[in-house]
């Protein structure tokens, strides 16, 4: 999973998509997440990650992970969404 | 600074639906290369830049295109006589032609003037969008001009609803049924007469570029931006500096296949696949031609420059992210300044 290199983010969540305009809100969970998936970070190591932080299972974030990368996708925000 | 360039302006009306003149103002008096002394040029006394001392030293009122190409000749005429002008940027598209007719007169009188050729600005012209597109391989939306509204019925099958009503120079509207697209030509009819625009509508985000082309198909600057806050009137209150190198391209295909020159707005469309198609051309600069400034693109100084025969090395960058946000003011102004300009048509 690889987001678009240009797009920026901030420490409170702001996402910019730079060729489109389109900006979103992410919330804390989100913005973690996105960094994390930004660092190259496979789902394996950011479950390892959320584990020690969040009181969750590793189906849960898997689920969360899957449904996140759907969201990014649907607006463009991957690579493979915009080749 | 020791050059001082004198230039007369028009689209002093920042209103709801806001002419380019006070912008295009604000790029001039900020250029590095040279001061501008501003005269604005008005059609009516209630133009906003009218009372904007800071940024007109003079304003003149001048005859609407309709009273004919002589009656503003003699009109510039007049002013250039007070003002010794060096340079005119017209801003209206319904302005342009009469301007672009002057401009060996002009030249004449010593005057500058960086316009698109008559050629240019009729074949970018809403009623020839179609032709203007499939002769310079750009994706445009299809159209066809009507002279009347009996057309309507027979462009339902072609179009489909919703369809978009416009006007020559300005005005559009989405109809949804017949009743309205036969509401919306009679209203643009009476505004701005025929013939009208009836083009297909394209779902999706409206982006716009505004750029300026030499003449000889260089582009010396380009800015796209994505709408962000649209009003009634479909006109950008808010809008935001993008990095999309597919509407650079555009721009450059538009400028060295046209050699377009001066400066232009392209209205694009972007459809939920991410195609762009280009829904009309402006021949001139925008409203919003001050987020190009703010973002590191003087145009109107990079325009006069073109004008007055110098060396304009082209804009390779600005700033992405950077948006601007319109606002309504109210100024407070003197009656005996309202009636000067009302009953002397100066000021």
């Amino acid at each position: 999973m690889l987001i678009n290199k240009n797009i920026a983010i901030s420490d409170n969540g702001f996402l910019f998509n730079p060729s489109t305009g389109e900006s979103y809100n992410l919330n804390t969970t989100g913005t973690e997440l996105l960094k994390l998936i930004k660092e190259g970070k496979s789902l394996k190591e950011i479950t390892t990650i959320f584990l020690e932080i969040y009181e969750t299972s590793d189906i849960i974030i898997e689920k969360d992970y899957q449904d996140f990368v759907k969201i990014l996708d649907q607006y463009n925000l991957t690579e493979e969404a915009e080749s | 600074m020791d050059k001082k360039y004198t230039i007369a302006l028009s689209g002093l009306n920042a209103i709801d639906s806001p002419g380019p003149g006070v912008a295009v103002a604000r790029g001039l008096k900020e250029a590095k290369s040279f001061n501008a002394r501003l005269i604005g040029l008005i059609y009516e006394s209630l133009e906003p830049g009218v009372y904007m001392p800071d940024l007109f030293d003079k304003i003149y009122q001048i005859p609407y295109p309709s009273a004919g190409i002589d009656v503003l000749k003699a009109r510039l005429e007049y002013i250039n006589e007070k003002e010794n002008l060096d340079l005119i940027i017209p801003n209206f598209d319904a302005e342009l032609f009469s301007f672009m007719k002057l401009e060996s007169t002009f030249k004449q009188m010593g005057i500058s003037t960086f316009l698109p050729t008559i050629e240019q600005f009729e074949e970018r012209h809403k009623i020839n969008l179609p032709e203007f597109g499939e002769k310079y391989g750009i994706n445009v939306p299809g159209s066809k001009a009507i002279f009347n509204a009996s057309e309507l019925n027979q462009l339902v099958s072609e179009f489909e609803f919703p369809m978009v009503i416009k006007g020559k120079f300005y005005d559009a509207y989405i109809a949804h049924s017949m009743d309205q697209a036969h509401v919306f030509f009679h209203k643009i009819n009476t505004t701005w007469g025929l013939p009208i625009v009836v083009q297909k509508f394209v779902q999706g985000d409206e982006y716009n570029v505004t750029g300026l082309g030499d003449g000889k198909g260089n582009t010396i600057a380009a800015v796209p931006m994505r709408k962000q806050y649209i009003t009634d009137k479909g006109k950008a209150w808010g809008g935001i500096s993008i990095d999309n190198k597919e509407l650079i391209k555009l721009t450059e295909h538009f400028i060295s296949q046209t050699k377009w020159r001066g400066g232009f707005e392209l209205e694009l469309m972007k459809d939920k696949g991410g195609k762009f198609h280009l829904i009309e051309i402006n021949p001139r600069m925008p409203a919003w031609i001050y987020l190009a400034v703010g973002v590191g693109q003087n145009i109107p100084e990079a325009l006069t420059k073109l004008a007055m025969g110098e060396n304009v090395i082209p804009f390779d960058k600005y700033d992405v992210g950077k948006m601007f946000v319109r606002y309504a003011y109210d100024m407070i102004v003197n009656l005996s300044d309202y009636q000067t300009i009302s009953t002397t048509g100066e000021l």
